[in-house]
């Protein structure tokens, strides 16, 4: 079966969005190692949503381009998750926000590189090997951080109980999900990945919780309209702007 | 914590040394290494060694160290003459 436009399209809004946010540290990473790190992390999720967006406009058939689709459509007509889009905070959430997101990206990575959509196989095959970099990256940063001191373990404390109600999405699978993809398949494998990671990093699983949806509907957080207002500042400003 | 990066390039050839990097233990300097030293297909293999268990020569010992090498020509191996047959040395 072909994946539909919605389905690429949700892909490519939820790598291009956590690519923005990890950009905003550039030149304040923590450290200089780190600052390198999540620039080169952002950049993998940037090359990433290019191929699903590209794809996207051809499964759209109305003859958008990647640059169309990032650059010119509203908070409203995104179709990222709603995890990604959430402010950086302090390194302990940014890396919780990682970690939610490698531990679902790579199984569901590895499980496209199988789609009988060539082009969906193809890209999900790429992606899958630097999604499984970032994901020992950040599994490595929640170990230290949750098992460092006393305030690190606290401050991680606080981004699992914050970005915990936005996980549910990544699962909660509606028609255009469900054309491609069992997402409900993946959960074992991501809950597998938390429960170690955080016995490792003596770091509590939440219980299951009330969770939060509307990311992959276009239903947002306000958080959403700022970032693409300085993401799409110059495309608005000179319509038609190239480098 | 400072570490000593090093890389292989290619099998059968020595590590070399990059660079150096801040890292709070081993596994984080390998994270990071592959992030700074190797995303343009610089190698096939990482060392990390903590730079404190470098031992250093200071440059105060430069005459001690290497000075004497100059004045003892015997020590370099130009006075062999090397048979014609014999190819490649």
């Amino acid at each position: 079966m072909t994946a539909p436009f919605e389905f690429c399209l949700r892909l490519g809004d939820t790598d291009l969005i956590l690519s923005q946010r990890l950009g905003e540290w550039c030149g304040h990473g923590p450290v200089l190692e780190e600052d390198l790190a999540l620039a080169n992390v952002a950049l993998d999720l940037l090359g990433q949503a290019r191929l699903w967006l590209t794809l996207a406009g051809e499964r759209e058939g109305c003859g958008r381009s990647e640059d169309q689709l990032a650059y010119l459509r509203d908070a409203g007509a995104f179709r990222n998750l709603l995890l990604v889009e959430q402010p950086n905070g302090d390194y302990a959430h940014t890396m919780t926000r990682q970690f939610f997101f490698d531990a679902w990206h790579l199984p569901l990575l590895e499980t496209l590189g199988s789609s009988s959509d060539a082009a969906i196989a193809a890209i999900a095959a790429k992606a899958s090997r630097e999604a499984a970099y970032h994901l020992r990256r950040s599994r490595d940063w929640i170990i230290r951080l949750g098992d460092g001191t006393e305030e690190s373990h606290r401050r991680m404390e606080t981004a699992i109980a914050a970005l915990w109600p936005l996980t549910g999405e990544m699962f909660a699978a509606d028609a255009v999900d469900s054309s491609v993809i069992d997402l409900e398949a993946l959960r074992p494998r991501w809950q597998s990945e938390i429960e170690s990671t955080f016995a490792h990093a003596t770091l509590a699983v939440p219980s299951d919780a009330w969770m939060q949806h509307g990311g992959k509907q276009g239903v947002h957080t306000e958080k959403l309209g700022t970032l693409l207002a300085e993401m799409q500042f110059l495309q608005r400003a000179y319509p038609g702007a190239q480098w | 914590m400072l570490y000593e990066v090093f890389i292989r390039s290619q099998h059968g050839v020595a590590h070399k040394h990059v660079g150096s990097l801040h890292a709070p233990d081993a596994e984080i300097a390998m994270n990071n290494a592959r992030d700074i030293f190797t995303r343009r297909n610089e190698g096939i293999s990482i060392w990390v060694v903590p730079s404190e268990a470098i031992t250093a020569s200071a440059p105060g010992d430069k005459q001690p160290l290497f000075d004497p090498a100059q004045t003892k020509v015997y020590r370099h191996p130009g006075f062999f003459k090397v048979p014609p047959e014999v190819k490649n040395i």
